[in-house]
């Protein structure tokens, strides 16, 4: 599709990242603080439970302020017992509770994996639909501040790929508390994983988009739906989390040039919002994935999967910026070598535009 | 065992120890009926995916001690995980034998419509589940205590688990657990001696599973000799115990694996068969009740009549319901909407 002088216009215009929402602005890490504490308000079954999230707040934020309001009954440090407290809340689960639990981080999963994907996950589906396990599990991912290959991890597409969980990443604040508040109203377990660099963290280096408006009523951002945060009409970006930030810098560096870059958000990966990955590749037939997780066999090939499916002539440029498959390194001249930088984002647009 | 718990065994009337031969009747019934379909058209040879039930089948012939014993105590808004071989604790819970069977042919009738099969159980109106998993059934136990507690009931949580399971990691971070927290637990360890072909002294650091509960502050009590009673008695007080509030307890009770761990299991591994297979416990106990004058043979005869004609009932039921529809295979990965 050739861009149109009002396309190229909309292109110079980034879309507003979430509706007006008055003059309140809030880091992403509040943003989840408020959506788990109004359902708390709302419904005495939701409790949360983890490693430090009681007088700590959350290692990075996602309980801050909940155990005042609360109270140890339903703001619950956990031992470090994985498969116990997890296990846990699949049981409160099924008796009619509806428990967010917190793993720090999701490289330690490996610990408890079983009750995530065969006990969690499958637990509905064994029962032919008698048995819910309405519980959300949350956790961080994501590098980029050298703590190393056990630390720094997406592995969203891990947690994707085992059916019978939902599987959600917010980019920014808005976002972050519309999909918890639809995650702990959802009926199904959800996984819900937060990148510590779009936290707003004072403590970490800060992205400009991890502060944002954020209504004070309670609003569900749905589950399965991607947003086009940027309107373009040369090259796609299908992204998530952090990445979004990175693609929107290198869009608004190259709609100077006269570049004009779409952005799609995921949002989830479950359910993947397939029609408007597809809407985005037909638009301008030249897309990019980036994805912070590792390339093979994960979300990129889904995506180019999807778009071939539906159409295998649709696209005229398809390309990967992905973390490599490799541990991460620790080193930062290492570990910025392999993250999905927007230095690596903008080289894959040119190419793109110039293909 | 201590005096106590023996007395309190003593003391059980002669209609309660019925109702514990009746349990242990019924149950070994209906898995007998299990095993005569389960082979009945395995082929030639045997050929695990064929007839009537395919797949894995895990048969606890020799294990209703446990499940008489401790499911006598209760109710049914109590919970209870078990592991692979859960047809006698489902039973014994009071799961029905219709929605029992047909899960295990595979039928749309079953508890799961057919999706589940005979390890994945689960029946909510008794707070039934269990996990294929070894020692993973017991996590979600701590939860449903954690439910009812919050809930202001007096009910608990039951998980039982062979003595394989007490290795695990799974096990001691939920003895911890609901030690700390004072859940209404009870983790009850089947030890049948074998964990599938490694004998539990191969396995097994210490020669009781119920020593390792000291490490968690809690009561720990091993039960020798397959004895219903004995469990009943066990039970007795570690109930009453989590319904008071005063917390979980571990309860071994040696019991006594009759079958392979799986149908189709030839068992060349197991050296004491020739010489110590154990006694069967059905017929001990029920020459022990007639024995005492409990129960007559007329009336012995008549529970196993009445457990034949509910387990026929609850195989024909099986054998004519419908097989799920395979269009709908995809259907219950989710509660809403779809995953594509």
């Amino acid at each position: 599709m050739s861009a149109t002088t009002e396309n190229t216009t909309a292109a110079r215009t980034s879309l507003p990242l979430e509706p007006p929402a008055g003059t309140r602005r809030l880091n992403t890490a509040k943003a989840l603080q408020e959506a788990i504490g109004s359902q708390m308000e709302q419904d005495p079954s939701v409790f949360v439970m983890g490693e430090d999230v009681g007088a700590y707040g959350g290692i990075f934020s996602s309980t801050t302020g909940l155990l005042e309001k609360f109270g140890p009954e339903r703001i619950i440090d956990t031992p470090i017992s994985e498969s116990a407290f997890i296990g846990l809340g699949i049981g409160a689960a099924v008796e009619g509770m509806r428990p967010i639990v917190e793993l720090m981080f999701v490289d330690f999963f490996g610990v408890c994996m079983d009750q995530i994907y065969n006990h969690m996950a499958k637990i509905h589906y064994e029962s032919g639909g008698n048995v819910r396990v309405p519980m959300v599990l949350m956790t961080a991912v994501g590098g980029g501040y050298s703590d190393g290959a056990q630390h720094s991890q997406a592995l969203w597409g891990t947690f994707a790929h085992l059916p019978g969980m939902k599987v959600v990443i917010p980019s920014n604040p808005y976002d972050a508390k519309g999909l918890m508040t639809a995650a702990i109203r959802s009926d199904d377990p959800v996984v819900y994983m937060f990148h510590k660099g779009v936290m707003g963290l004072a403590w970490m280096a800060k992205n400009k988009r991890s502060i944002g408006a954020v209504p004070e009523e309670d609003y569900e951002v749905p589950l399965g739906k991607a947003k086009v945060v940027r309107e373009g009409t040369d090259v796609s970006i299908v992204t998530l989390s952090l990445s979004v930030h990175h693609s929107l810098d290198v869009a608004e560096k190259l709609a100077d040039e006269g570049i004009s870059v779409e952005v799609l958000d995921l949002r989830s990966l479950v359910p993947l919002d397939r029609e408007t990955i597809i809407a985005t590749a037909s638009k301008t037939g030249k897309v990019i994935v980036v994805d912070e997780d590792y390339q093979s066999f994960g979300l990129s090939g889904e995506i180019a999967a999807t778009i071939a499916e539906h159409s295998p002539t649709l696209l005229t440029h398809f390309s990967r910026v992905c973390m490599p498959d490799t541990p991460i390194p620790y080193a930062q001249e290492l570990e910025y070598a392999v993250l999905p930088t927007a230095t690596r984002i903008e080289a894959a647009v040119r190419k793109a535009v110039a293909a | 065992m201590t005096t106590e718990t023996t007395e309190a065994a003593m003391a059980l009337s002669a209609e309660q120890r019925q109702g514990l031969l009746r349990q242990m009747i019924l149950i070994r019934t209906f898995e007998e009926a299990i095993l005569r379909e389960y082979h009945a058209d395995k082929g030639p040879g045997f050929d695990i995916g064929k007839g009537l039930i395919p797949g894995e089948m895990h048969l606890a012939a020799g294990q209703e001690p446990v499940a008489a014993g401790i499911c006598a105590h209760l109710e049914q808004g109590d919970g209870l995980t078990a592991a692979h071989r859960p047809h006698h604790l489902a039973i014994a819970k009071g799961m029905n034998l219709r929605s029992l069977t047909g899960e295990i042919f595979g039928r749309e009738s079953g508890l799961g419509r057919g999706r589940g099969g005979h390890m994945h159980l689960f029946d909510p109106s008794i707070h039934f589940s269990c996990s294929g998993i070894v020692a993973e059934g017991f996590p979600p136990a701590l939860g449903q205590a954690f439910a009812f507690r919050n809930a202001g009931t007096n009910n608990i949580a039951v998980t039982v688990a062979g003595e394989g399971a007490a290795n695990a990691g799974a096990f001691h971070e939920s003895l911890n657990l609901a030690a700390l927290w004072k859940l209404p637990v009870i983790f009850v360890i089947e030890d049948n001696d074998w964990g599938i072909s490694v004998p539990r002294s191969s396995s097994t650091s210490v020669p009781s599973n119920a020593v390792r509960a000291a490490g968690y502050g809690i009561p720990g009590v091993r039960i020798e000799g397959n004895d219903v009673e004995a469990v009943y008695a066990a039970a007795a007080e570690a109930v009453a115990r989590a319904r008071a509030g005063e917390g979980p307890s571990l309860i071994e009770v040696h019991t006594l694996r009759l079958l392979g761990h799986f149908e189709g299991d030839a068992q060349g591994y197991r050296t004491d068969l020739a010489t110590v297979p154990g006694e069967d416990p059905i017929p001990v106990y029920r020459q022990k009740l007639l024995d005492a004058g409990a129960v007559t043979e007329a009336e012995v005869a008549a529970m196993e009549d009445e457990a034949r004609a509910q387990v026929e009932d609850a195989v024909e039921h099986a054998k004519n319901s419908p097989t799920p529809n395979p269009a709908e295979a995809l259907k219950y990965v989710f509660v809403e909407g779809a995953s594509s």
